[in-house]
């Protein structure tokens, strides 16, 4: 890692071609391109590499890829076990020994204020010193906040609202019961290790995703990558829109590969209700929709699996692996609670599983839409030189992966290339991208 | 010889409803509708409600005429029976709602209908309503929708378009999620 020389700043900005916000995968892998196309850059890193696997993770979170499929450009697992998932320190591991061996020009400490239009590209504004540069790619992540319904604020003082970039293990809870909202990956995690601790929990489960870990003898992750499902690009779906907002599969990576699902937590006794709706009179209000969540998740992995077996056939798989199964129906209580008084005491701590927003707060680029989201056309912000990375199906469906980050960076520095191309020869800076690529 | 396609029709402009979409994306302000319905107590339990004119697209919108729907109680509730129960005109709403979205995922999906039936039970208890046991509430303690759908599809493909149709539902969505009621008196 190199140190950039500090300047006071009251300094002029120091310039650069390129300044890339964060130094997670997909940075790095971004920083892997820039380099081999001798684009000099920056990486601006607020803490160190991997700073949100490092400091912003529960203690028993693995990764929901095996270890064979976290590639990054340049790097592929070579260690004992292919098939297993990595905890947060080997993750972090990882991800130093990349930017090692890219001697990627990393900038710890360095959090960015601003990045602002200035003359022919960008200033970024950061607390140790501002930089100027003609394209900025943003690789800060998709999950910097956790995104909390405002009822929050409404919850008795007695009842701890805890969001899982702050939970780290059971113990940190008080003794009691426990809600988990949302029962997407982090909120199964979340509820079955709380439910082990002694604290009876109760899960608010709206739409999701089942999926199970292992399917005819392989990992999910395999199917998903094999059939193709994974490249499935952002301009070949139907509605993009929605693709993005499909909610992450119910996973988890664990030593035995074993599958967590709405089955497993009800057996060992969390009790299931509908989505938190609202909180009304001390009373928390949930949705009468479960059956039908679950009935159509349980749909859904029915397509799902047909889709595989059908690749399979049609691959001449059959033979190497075992044979197709199918899965129980998800098992809903008759009549799940619709209310819970807040004041009899059942509920002390409410674990907020329900996902997580980007942080664009910095961002002084009119590129957001009426809803604050950011416009981009497969990571190519509308604005020249603007680039984003590791969005939820940004190019493609293994987009925010981190097995994602090689294609993308390579298109899109691809496209970052072109653009500094053009810029050069035209000499301005023009709103039209003239630039394509495949 | 020459191949035909046979056309899906289940009366459904999807076509236009896609356009609607695309056109609302750009004006996301003329989305918002308000529905109305006027009631007058006519006698006893039997009231009568007319429904004409509501808002949406940014303006008054009217319908081809106006509708009147009566509203009672059975004998055995000691009324006249001059319409249905209220909370049966829930169960009207329902079944519509989700019978029209079968209807229109049917179309977007190119799956041809023959028939759609759907039986929709309400039940409750009456101690709620008589005030007989507090714990017990008014309203449906549960509600059964049983379709039995006859179409060109797999039957897994039609059970898609009724959890597809549930998931845009606004009945569905009305009977399933608690909703902030204000009752004023003028």
């Amino acid at each position: 890692m190199i140190d950039g020389t500090r300047y006071p700043q009251c300094c002029p900005a120091r310039v650069v071609t390129v300044v890339v916000i964060g130094a997670g995968h997909a940075g790095l892998a971004m920083s892997h391109y820039l380099g081999k196309r001798g684009i000099d850059h920056v990486i601006l890193e607020r803490g160190e590499v991997a700073n949100s696997w490092r400091h912003e993770r529960w203690d028993s979170l693995r990764l929901l890829t095996p270890n064979w499929q976290c590639r990054l450009p340049g790097l592929r697992y070579a260690g004992p076990d292919p098939e297993g998932f990595m905890t947060m320190p080997e993750v972090v591991d990882v991800l130093r020994q990349y930017a090692r061996q890219l001697s990627a020009p990393v900038h710890n400490d360095t959090t960015v204020l601003s990045v602002q239009p200035a003359d022919n590209g960008y200033r970024v504004v950061t607390d140790q010193g501002d930089w100027q540069c003609r394209a900025v790619v943003i690789a800060s992540g998709a999950f910097n906040l956790p995104a909390i319904p405002a009822l929050a604020e409404e919850l008795p003082s007695f009842v701890d609202s805890v969001s899982p970039r702050d939970y780290r293990n059971p113990n940190q809870l008080q003794n009691g019961g426990v809600l988990v909202v949302g029962a997407s990956a982090t909120g199964l995690q979340l509820a079955d290790e709380i439910h082990r601790s002694g604290r009876p929990v109760t899960l608010a489960v709206g739409e999701h995703v089942r999926m199970p870990r292992r399917y005819r003898g392989r990992d999910i992750q395999w199917w998903m990558e094999a059939a193709g499902l994974l490249d499935q690009r952002y301009d070949e779906v139907d509605d993009i829109g929605r693709a993005r907002r499909v909610p992450s599969p119910q996973l988890v990576g664990s030593a035995d590969h074993s599958t967590l699902d709405l089955n497993a937590l009800s057996e060992r006794g969390v009790s299931l209700v509908g989505r938190l709706a609202g909180l009304r009179d001390g009373k928390l209000q949930f949705s009468g929709a479960l059956r039908g969540h679950c009935r159509a998740a349980d749909l859904k992995l029915g397509r799902l699996l047909d889709a595989i077996d059908e690749w399979a056939r049609e691959s001449g798989m059959d033979d190497e692996v075992d044979p197709p199964e199918r899965f129980p129906p998800t098992r809903v209580p008759d009549a799940p609670r619709l209310s819970l008084d807040l004041a009899s005491g059942e509920i002390r701590t409410v674990v907020w599983a329900t996902g997580f927003k980007p942080d664009y707060s910095w961002l002084h680029v009119p590129v957001f839409d009426r809803k604050g989201q950011l416009c981009h056309d497969g990571g190519v912000i509308d604005a020249p030189g603007l680039y984003v990375l590791g969005l939820p199906f940004m190019r493609r469906r293994k987009s925010s992966f981190i097995h994602g980050a090689d294609d993308d960076t390579r298109e899109l520095s691809a496209h970052l290339a072109a653009y500094l191309d053009g810029q050069h020869h035209a000499g301005v800076t023009t709103r039209q991208r003239s630039v394509t690529f495949a | 010889m020459h191949s035909t396609t046979i056309e899906v029709n289940n009366g459904v402009n999807v076509t236009a409803l896609l356009g609607a979409r695309e056109a609302l994306a750009q004006a996301p302000e003329a989305a918002r509708f308000t529905w109305r319905a006027s009631c007058d107590w006519v006698n006893g339990t039997h009231s009568r409600t007319s429904i004409e004119g509501y808002h949406g697209l940014g303006e008054e919108q009217h319908h081809k005429t106006r509708f009147v729907f009566d509203t009672d109680h059975p004998e055995v509730f000691a009324s006249e029976d001059h319409g249905p129960t209220p909370v049966e005109c829930v169960l009207v709403g329902l079944a519509g709602c989700l019978t029209a979205g079968i209807a229109a995922v049917a179309q977007n999906r190119e799956i041809q209908l023959r028939s759609v039936k759907a039986l929709v039970e309400g039940s409750m208890d009456i101690q709620g309503i008589l005030g007989m046991d507090s714990d017990v509430r008014n309203g449906f303690d549960e509600v059964k929708v049983t379709f039995e759908i006859d179409a060109d599809a797999t039957q897994e493909e039609i059970e898609a378009l009724v959890a597809q149709s549930q998931k845009r539902s606004a009945v569905y969505d009305i009977l399933t999620n608690p909703t902030n009621v204000a009752v004023h008196v003028k």
